[in-house]
Parts: C-alpha cells; sequence; structure tokens
C-alpha cells in the first residue's frame, strides 16, 4: 500500500477516496473542468463568450470613435484605417457601434434568459409534478402565450408599457418562457414516477423541495440547449421591435436594430448591415457552444 | 405495531387489492407472496403513503393512518424499493442520498452518521462519493437500504428487495436485512414473488392471488407442505421443482 498522501493540489483533487465533502465537491468540480477543456468545440465557444463580455466590458476603451458621432459627409464608408468596419447611413463608425452595442446587446440576451428560463423551468416543473388542476392551470395559460405570435404580444407588451431597454427585456421574456415551461413540464412527467423521486416522498420532504432539488436540476440539460438555441431568437425578437421603434430607442446602438436599419444598403454597401450581423452570428453560435460543451459536463455519466 | 384491516386499493376500475387484513407484531416480520400483479407491491405503497387512492383502516403502532401522511411517520416507516437502479437520484453521490434524509428531518451530526451508515450496510468508504452509476447492482441495493434507515425507522418495507439482483448478490442482500432487522428490532414486511426469499427472512407469509390474501401461514408450515390452499401448494410445487433442477 502506498502511504504517501497525495502531494500535489491535482492529486488532491483527483483521488478516488476524498476524504471530506469538500474535497469531494472540489474534485467533481475539477473533473468538470477537466471534460469541459477537453472538448476543444466547447472550450471555442467559452473563450468566444469570454471575448465578447470583455468587449462589452471594455467598450470604452476599444472604441476609436463616439458611438453616436455622425459625419454626415462622410456616410457609407467603407472600411478604411479610420473606420476599422466602414460608417452607417449617419456616418456613425460601425466598429465603435458594434463594441458598444454588445453592451446592449448581450445584457438584453442575458437579462431575458435569467427571468424567462427560472420562470419557465418552475412553471413546467411545476405543472408536471402536481398534475391534475395545476397543470391544467399552468398548462392553459402556458398555451395562451404560446398561441399569441411573439412579436404581436411583445409589441401590445411594450406598446402598454413605453418603449426602452427593460421593457423590450420584459416583453421578450414574457414570450420567450412558454416554449421553456413545455419542455420542462415533459422532462418532469417522465421523471415524477420514478423509484427515485418515490423515495424522495417517503423521506418526508416537501413538493417544493422534491422539485427544486431532485427534478429541476435533471430538467437543466434540455432546458439549457433550448435556452441556448433561444438567444439568437431573442436578439433577432429584439432587433425587431427596435426597428418597429418599439425596442432600443436609437441613438443608442444595438446589434439588431444595426442590422435592420442598414437592411435597404445590403446590395451597395453590403458592410454595413453585415458586420453586426457577424456579431449577432458569433453570439449566438458562441452561446450555442458553450450550452452544449456546459450540458455534457453536467451529466456524471459521460463523464 | 401495523394492524390493516379491509385495505382495498382501485385503479381506475380495476380493484387491485380487495379487502385485505392483516397484523404484524412489533419486531415481527410478514412476507407477502404471490404472482406478479396479484397487489402485493400496491399494499406496500398505500402503507408507505405513496397511494392515496385506499379505503379500509391502517394503523401502526396504534395510530390510524390518513391518506396525507406528515413528516413524523416518514421518519419511522420507510421503504426499499425493487429496482436499485431506478430507486437513486441518477445525479447524487451517496453522501448527498444518505445525507437528504437527514436534511428535511432536521437532524444534526449529519458526517458521522453517514459514516456509520455505510459502516452499517458493509459498504467501503471510499464509495461515498461516488455517483450510483459507478457502483454495482448490489453496491446499489445496500446504498438504497442505508438510506432507509437513516432516520432510524421502526417500520421497514421491502418491496422485492433482491429480485433484481444477481443470485450470490441476493444471498448477501437477504443476510444483511435479516442482521438489520435482528439489531434494530424492526418491524418488517417483505414483499416477494420468490418463496424461498421470503421463507428466509419471515416466520409468517401470507400468499396473495388476485388482489386478495388466499392464505397465511407459518414458515414451518410451509416447509413441511402443510398449505391448504391450492395456490399456495402449487407456488411452493414451483419454488422446490426451481430449487432441485
Amino acid at each position: 500500500m502506498s502511504a504517501a498522501r497525495p502531494v500535489t493540489w491535482r492529486g488532491w483533487l483527483l483521488t478516488e477516496t476524498p476524504s471530506s465533502r469538500r474535497q469531494a465537491a472540489w474534485g467533481r468540480r475539477y473533473r468538470m473542468w477537466l471534460a469541459f477543456s477537453s472538448n476543444p468545440v466547447a472550450m471555442l465557444g467559452l473563450v468566444l463568450t469570454v471575448l465578447l463580455f470583455l468587449c462589452a466590458a471594455a467598450a470604452p476603451l476599444l472604441a476609436t470613435h463616439d458611438p453616436a458621432a455622425q459625419d454626415l459627409a462622410n456616410r457609407l464608408a467603407k472600411p478604411t484605417a479610420a473606420h476599422w468596419f466602414g460608417t452607417d447611413e449617419l456616418g456613425r463608425d460601425v466598429y465603435s457601434r458594434v463594441m458598444y452595442g454588445s453592451r446592449v446587446t448581450l445584457g438584453m440576451v442575458l437579462a431575458v434568459v435569467l427571468t424567462a428560463g427560472p420562470v419557465g423551468l418552475a412553471i413546467g416543473c411545476m405543472a408536471g409534478y402536481f398534475g391534475g388542476w395545476a397543470d391544467r392551470v399552468l398548462m392553459r395559460v402556458t398555451d395562451i402565450f404560446l398561441a399569441f405570435p411573439r412579436l404581436i404580444l411583445a409589441l401590445a407588451f411594450v406598446a402598454a408599457i413605453r418603449p426602452g431597454i427593460t421593457s423590450t427585456v420584459a416583453a421578450i421574456a414574457l414570450t420567450a418562457w412558454p416554449p421553456i415551461a413545455r419542455l420542462a413540464r415533459a422532462e418532469t412527467l417522465t421523471i415524477r414516477n420514478t423509484d427515485y423521486i418515490a423515495a424522495m416522498r417517503l423521506t418526508g420532504a416537501g413538493p417544493f423541495r422534491i422539485i427544486l432539488r431532485h427534478v429541476a436540476p435533471l430538467c437543466l440539460d434540455s432546458l439549457i440547449v433550448r435556452v441556448t438555441l433561444d438567444m439568437s431568437a431573442i436578439i433577432l425578437t429584439a432587433a425587431a421591435l427596435g426597428f418597429l421603434g418599439m425596442g432600443v430607442q436609437p441613438p443608442s446602438p444595438e446589434w439588431g436594430a444595426m442590422v435592420a436599419t442598414a437592411r435597404r444598403f445590403i446590395l451597395e454597401q453590403w458592410w454595413v448591415p453585415t458586420i453586426p450581423g457577424l456579431a449577432i452570428f458569433v453570439a449566438a453560435l458562441a452561446f450555442n457552444l458553450l450550452g452544449d460543451g456546459v450540458r455534457d459536463v453536467l451529466d456524471p455519466k459521460q463523464r | 405495531m401495523i394492524d390493516v384491516e379491509n385495505l382495498s386499493v382501485r385503479f381506475r376500475d380495476i380493484e387491485a387489492v380487495k379487502s385485505v387484513s392483516f397484523r404484524v407484531p412489533h419486531g415481527g416480520s410478514l412476507g407477502i407472496v404471490g404472482e406478479s400483479g396479484s397487489g402485493k407491491s400496491t399494499i406496500l405503497r398505500a402503507l408507505a403513503g405513496l397511494n392515496a387512492d385506499w379505503t379500509g383502516r391502517m394503523a401502526v403502532d396504534g395510530v390510524p393512518l390518513v391518506p396525507r401522511r406528515d413528516r413524523a411517520f416518514f421518519r419511522r416507516v420507510q421503504m426499499v424499493f425493487q429496482d436499485p437502479y431506478g430507486s437513486l437520484h441518477p445525479r447524487q453521490t451517496v453522501d448527498q442520498a444518505l445525507s437528504e434524509p437527514l436534511a428535511v428531518h432536521g437532524i444534526p451530526d449529519g458526517e458521522a452518521r453517514v459514516r456509520r451508515a455505510l459502516d452499517e450496510v458493509a459498504l467501503p468508504g471510499t464509495i461515498r462519493f461516488r455517483y450510483p452509476h459507478q457502483l454495482s447492482g448490489g453496491q446499489r441495493q445496500r446504498v438504497a437500504i442505508a438510506r432507509a434507515l437513516m432516520t432510524e425507522p421502526e417500520v421497514l418495507l421491502l418491496d422485492e428487495p433482491t429480485s433484481a439482483l444477481d443470485v450470490s448478490v441476493q444471498a448477501e442482500i437477504l443476510n444483511l436485512l435479516a442482521d438489520l432487522q435482528r439489531r434494530r428490532d424492526l418491524t418488517s414486511i417483505m414483499v416477494s414473488h420468490n418463496l424461498a426469499v421470503v421463507a428466509h427472512l419471515c416466520p409468517t407469509i401470507a400468499v396473495m392471488q388476485l388482489g386478495e390474501i388466499v392464505e397465511m401461514l407459518s414458515t414451518d408450515d410451509l416447509r413441511a407442505g402443510r398449505t391448504t390452499h391450492p395456490h399456495t401448494t402449487a407456488l411452493r410445487a414451483l419454488s422446490v421443482e426451481l430449487q432441485e433442477s
């Protein structure tokens, strides 16, 4: 028997026989990270996501121009040394606007995901777990929201309050939770009658504790994928709202709105709508790859 | 300790259990045998509070049971399920599975209790932070038994605890259960379709057919072949045949 205790921190983390809960928990996290970092696609997603958030945080440092400064003499200019991505229809620097726009766009996406995700998960899990009339009521409400065209519901909501970032986020979140709830309910239905949930009920745990600690974690897998796939749709809905004058108000830069307003130049000055479009594409892709990687490591069976 | 009188359980239009009565004395252990679908597991689930659609009278230690059980009930009555692959949460380590009952009941000193519980079911401490899929079937069933014992219950309901296991592992689990029962002075009901398994653990056996208890007899009577109901005789003959072949 090798009496030597693992001396390196790596050995301490990776030991097969952790001696305390703390060690086991950190070992688990480290193993997750090892699994995650050995997946190059997921790492690409992580790197891109980190870069995007760095851009958003450091926008004032990275931007070469004031994103709102107009220069009508130099409108729709080609990319040059002075304007790396050219200028838009009001002569504003596209590069600086993309940098500042990442703040608005990423912020909105995160806010929508962080509100719609938990709400959808909670409603879906409760409907699935309780069944009966709770299921019927919650799912009919979900169906009503699903039946409305997304954009129209968001429009009505924003029009009822007042246009701006907050109401845009609220409106999109309002339309984003029903598919998540449906998904969570379907997952919960397959889980609720298993023996391990019966065993949890036999511990005397209340239904909310069971849902929170034992049902919801199992719904997270499919939810993460769904939400990351939804992120690009969220950006585009925000753009559509902005285009209709109900979203982020000009002159504040927002990727979706930039694409929307520059659409008419796509044949002659293609770079004007393409650059923010690429930014949306990269952000959506990054979230997607990251979400896929996270889902893979969350399942302990895959390790 | 356990009194059941005229218990009936319905699933929509099928009466799965028809007016069943029995009693298990304190420290005693009753075996229920019968074919699949004879309603034996249904009795256990109704008794454990997992199925609220029953009629009749059930009492544990003189306290009548209502369809909705309170937390104190689950501290006294616990259950071990048939399939050890399905009764442990796939995303929780052994440590989490064993700590959960303690957390629910606010029992202090979890760390030491989990270690003692693993010891009691003869599991090495090294598996404490493993996930169920990293354990063998027998180890999983030991974890499930340890979990059921975390709250120090007086009544243990066993729903075919060995039928999903290898024959050699079955014997180990049965010996463990017999041992625990003696040491902890547990009152238990064990459901199985295997007469030999039940006879190993329970002095009294109830034979079920189509939702009714057709015969109650002692294990000695069964061994000696003193059966009265044809279904019991048939089950015994089958069991003997299987053992001899």
